[in-house]
């Protein structure tokens, strides 16, 4: 931190201020030129959490691709498939038990499984042939996309839930204040999203502890930067593959349940949710966790204010930020060289 | 000691002797089509067969002699299409500026050229894996940004009536005209194509895609190749964007959907990347299998709009048996019949 701050003090100054100017925005009231200008506070607000929280959706997503990627070479492009999977899953379990918690493990493991049959029966065949790799995947996605038309047709889906987490819950923050009575309003925010947002940082946390703290992590790093050393140290690599493939498809699977829950499950949400996966591991850098939740929160606050303050060009921000980003750092953010 | 070399006893080969005989064949079979088929066969099998040939023609030459697979040829077609629509005649008078064929169709095809060479430049950054994941974020945007964009591209429903200008004459959107047209059209990208291949472009983009390494140590630029073949691509499938939009007389963003550029993205691949033919076969698989396997799939007792499941099936097995597509798959079987049983029983030559 400091050693940056002493290489670039003019970026180091700017980012400072960058910081306390969105502070201000975020806790003081806002003074009527500033309404004037970009509009109420309370509009800011729920772009700005809305953001983050749509950022934490696509940081589940986007890990686990980027996940199987560093270690595999695989663009898992069925990626987005596996994730409107989990969902139908997580729909169909919350709708047979009742309960919403449920629908998280089972997602979790079975798309988790179908993640480690794809790896077994597919991808290990054609290790070291990436093209055919990602060619064999856009087949795979074709056809479970079809699959999933067939059994749950083109309806809009929502998952249930439950009530302890549905309403909104007050925050401390300020938005405005009553005409009448001159009591300060408070930011209303719906209790679900908040929850699931800081469930998206603690398996974020936990990926990153998983990945750095722990012998399984250990493995993974080593294999990500020489597979062949690893294999030959003696360990068996199928087996950490599997793994990391079946953890990666099972994040996207518990990513779906957790868009089924605040968005919708349809067809067509697959493409979606593969092309911000997609963007989003550009952006962060392919490979990295750390990069992909610096850009799922880019692309998510990017989403958010683009429709707030652009609306028709929001999808043209994200796509900015992406060529932005290839042109001055191709690697992305946090990608290595 | 002086040895007189025997001169050649013929000469060399004419062109047309140069030609395999399988050409021919198929040649004058496609020339007298018109005798033989009905309107519909003309104009929805064939005409759209060499449509979509041309647009995976693109992508086969920026796969198979450039080495980068672009999801990003469909969209380049539809812009070719939507520029038609835009500078040409549409029903939708109120975008569309109505100028002659002959300012509208050199524009959209510029335009779209620059297009794919922006596209190219943005993809050329980086290799292989990537570039296909960021031609399929290219291509999602566009589709994306036409679906809003009401200004330019009139959103969800695009432009109609875009027709054919009407030439010596002729109404170009008749079946055996339009056969025609898109015949040549075909005929003119696949030998261009062929013609480029051998060309020292074509042979310089090559070899950037066998050794980038050593083609940049032996003064090629690698970068603008790459790039230079993004937009020869791109004018290719622009043509066959705009006679995609005349057949249809319309354009709109499920013209250039993802779907249908992993579509084109198949039919190459289906077809075979090797050799410009592929995509021509892989193209007449994809449109008969579209246009027959509802009822096909009907009389077997399935419901019709499986024909995605069949696509990406066929899809599946190609790409896991012969990854060169049908044409490899050819050359297998043609390798087989002609081995030796009694020298290699089967499996790698030395």
């Amino acid at each position: 931190m400091s050693a940056f701050a002493q290489r670039h003090p003019i970026w180091t100054a700017i980012i400072v201020v960058l910081a306390a100017a969105l502070l201000w925005m975020i806790f003081a009231l806002w003074p009527l030129w500033l309404v004037d200008l970009i509009g109420r506070k309370k509009i800011f607000l729920n772009a700005l959490f809305n953001g983050i929280t749509l950022g934490g959706l696509y940081f589940l997503v986007a890990s686990g691709f980027t996940l199987i990627f560093g270690l595999m070479r695989n663009v898992n492009l069925a990626h987005g498939s596996l994730y409107l999977l989990g969902g139908y899953i997580g729909y169909e379990v919350a709708n047979l038990t009742g309960y919403w918690l449920i629908a998280f493990p089972v997602a979790f493991l079975l798309v988790g499984a179908f993640g480690v049959l794809l790896q077994f029966v597919v991808f290990r065949r054609m290790e070291g042939q990436d093209l055919r790799q990602t060619l064999v995947t856009i087949g795979i996605s074709i056809v479970l996309a079809d699959l999933m038309l067939w059994v749950w047709g083109g309806d809009f889906y929502q998952v249930l839930t439950p009530s302890w987490l549905s309403g909104p819950l007050e925050t401390i923050l300020v938005t405005g204040v009553k005409r009448s009575s001159g009591d300060l309003i408070y930011l209303k925010y719906p209790m679900v999203r908040i929850v699931i947002f800081l469930a998206a940082v603690v398996i974020g946390v936990g990926i990153w502890l998983l990945l750095n703290r722990t012998r399984i992590g250990m493995l993974v790093r080593a294999g990500v930067d020489d597979r062949d050393m690893l294999t030959a140290t003696g360990v068996n690599i199928q087996l950490v593959f599997a793994g990391v493939f079946a953890f990666g498809a099972g994040l996207a699977g518990l990513a779906g349940v957790v868009g089924g829950t605040f968005q919708a499950l349809a067809p067509g949400e697959d493409v979606r949710f593969l092309l911000y996966s997609l963007i989003v591991v550009i952006v962060g850098g392919m490979g990295s966790i750390p990069g992909a939740a610096i850009g799922a929160l880019l692309i998510g606050l990017a989403d958010q204010f683009g429709s707030v303050y652009f609306p028709t060009y929001a999808v043209v921000l994200t796509f900015l930020i992406m060529v932005v980003v290839l042109a001055f750092r191709p690697q992305g953010l946090m990608g290595r060289a | 000691m002086a040895v007189v070399e025997e001169m050649p006893v013929e000469s060399t080969p004419t062109w047309a002797e140069r030609i395999p005989a399988g050409y021919w064949a198929l040649g004058m079979i496609l020339l007298v089509m018109p005798g033989i088929a009905g309107d519909f066969v003309l104009y929805q099998i064939f005409g759209w067969t060499f449509i979509l040939g041309i647009i995976s023609l693109s992508l086969m030459f920026l796969g198979g002699y450039g080495g980068m697979v672009s999801l990003a040829q469909m969209t380049v077609a539809g812009v070719g299409g939507y520029m038609v629509a835009i500078f040409g005649v549409s029903a939708i008078d109120t975008i569309s500026l109505g100028w002659p064929w002959y300012i509208s169709i050199p524009l959209a095809l510029v335009i779209a050229a620059l297009f794919a060479t922006l596209t190219g430049w943005l993809a050329v950054r980086t290799e292989g894996i990537y570039t296909i994941m960021i031609t399929l974020a290219i291509s999602a945007a566009f589709f994306f940004f036409t679906r809003q964009n009401y200004v330019i591209f009139n959103g969800f429903s695009g432009f109609n009536g875009v027709l054919p200008p009407f030439l010596f004459g002729i109404d170009w959107r008749g079946p055996i005209a339009f056969y025609y047209l898109t015949l040549f059209w075909a005929v003119v990208c696949f030998l261009a194509v062929l013609y480029l291949s051998r060309a020292p472009f074509g042979l310089a983009l090559q070899g950037v895609r066998d050794n980038p390494r050593r083609m940049a140590a032996l003064g090629y630029n690698v970068t603008a190749h790459r790039i230079a073949a993004y937009t020869f691509a791109g004018v290719l499938a622009a043509i066959g964007g705009i006679l995609l939009t005349w057949q249809s007389a319309q354009i709109s963003p499920g013209t250039a959907s993802i779907g249908a550029a992993i579509d084109i993205l198949v039919i190459a691949v289906i077809g075979g990347l090797r050799h410009p033919i592929g995509p021509f076969i892989g193209a007449f698989i994809y449109v008969l299998l579209k246009t027959f396997a509802i009822d096909a799939l009907t009389s077997v007792g399935l419901a019709g709009e499986r024909f995605q499941l069949l696509i990406g099936i066929g899809f599946l097995i190609i790409v896991f048996f012969s990854p060169d597509g049908i044409l490899g798959l050819w050359e297998k079987v043609r390798a087989a019949r002609n081995r030796d049983p009694l020298i290699d029983r089967g499996g790698e030559r030395p």
